[in-house]
């Protein structure tokens, strides 16, 4: 069997719907849906490094470096957003968060 | 054959242990799982030629956010029992979307074909005479060198505001405060006292 581009996709395809259903699944913990969107994050970096090694275009590397960069920020930020909410609030559900409306 | 075998492993624990954070009971559980998915996903980058990208992937993933993940799930005290209620009763409307979206992205994949032109479009020819790191510093620092800056410009911001979000003075904790010490000067620090012998000093 020949791996090809489309085996590449259809895993990171596979890779994002399973971070789309942790974000639906879990409402009782934020940390949970944080590694969701690193997972989803994780597959668009799958499909531009796929799609730059078979066309052999080298900017879809640098892009999904770009993403990576991204991706560590808002893990970062998340993170915080989380520790400082568990501090007000005591749990971490994603219920309770439109207290955050102010 | 052994790199069609190694791209079946690697994707095959990539999609499982993807699908172990999102299930898996215990949160420091789904962050190694979270770990080992990444870990593959390096794998499938070396077995596509992006050696560099797969290197930073483990730099930057498993030795930087997955540790910060993992800090923060152990430093929290979570109820982790409770973290799994309305799992079931999400279930099904999370497994519906799921579904939904996986055909639809199943019926994109049967459908999409590549455009004969998408050679000629290409924004940045790969070299074949150079390595993949080599090929990928030359063009960061020479094309991309305004966007490389802007991503260090994001990094930066969101350092300041993690720093800015979780920082907190507790009252009652006594801190060396430097400006204090430096601006003290003779006036304040000593008084003379002329004392006349045999009366001691009052207070």
């Amino acid at each position: 069997m020949e791996i090809g581009l489309g085996h590449y996709l259809a895993v990171a395809a596979m890779i994002f719907t399973i971070g789309v259903f942790g974000i639906f699944v879990n409402r009782k913990n934020v940390i949970i849906l944080l590694m969701s969107v690193e997972l989803i994050l994780l597959s668009v970096n799958i499909n531009l490094v796929a799609f730059s090694s078979f066309l052999g275009d080298l900017a879809g590397q640098v892009f999904a470096m770009f993403v990576l960069t991204v991706a560590a920020a808002e893990a970062a930020v998340g993170l915080a957003i989380l520790v400082v909410y568990f501090r007000n609030r005591g749990d971490i559900s994603v219920e309770g968060v439109n207290m955050m409306k102010g | 054959m052994l790199s069609t075998f190694a791209f079946l492993t690697f994707a095959g624990v990539a999609v499982l242990s993807a699908l172990m954070v999102v299930i898996a009971r215990n949160p420091v559980r789904s962050v190694l799982f979270l770990i080992l998915s990444f870990f593959s996903a390096a794998g499938l980058f070396v077995l596509l030629g992006a050696e560099f990208l797969a290197m930073l992937l483990i730099v930057v993933y498993v030795g930087a956010v997955a540790v910060l993940f993992l800090f923060v799930v152990m430093m929290l005290d979570v109820d982790f029992t409770e973290l799994k209620q309305g799992f079931l009763s999400y279930l099904p409307l999370g497994g519906l979307v799921g579904i939904v979206l996986a055909a639809e992205l199943a019926m994109i994949g049967m459908t999409w074909q590549a455009s004969p032109q998408a050679e000629n479009l290409r924004a940045a020819i790969a070299p074949t005479d150079m390595t993949n790191v080599e090929a990928l510093g030359v063009l960061l620092y020479d094309d991309y060198v305004f966007f490389f800056q802007t991503a260090g410009l994001v990094l930066l911001v969101a350092m300041i505001g993690a720093i800015v979000l979780t920082l907190r003075h507790k009252p009652g904790v006594r801190r060396q405060n430097i400006a204090e010490q430096v601006g003290r000067d003779r006036k304040d620090a000593i008084t003379m006292v002329d004392i006349k012998p045999g009366q001691g000093i009052d207070e």
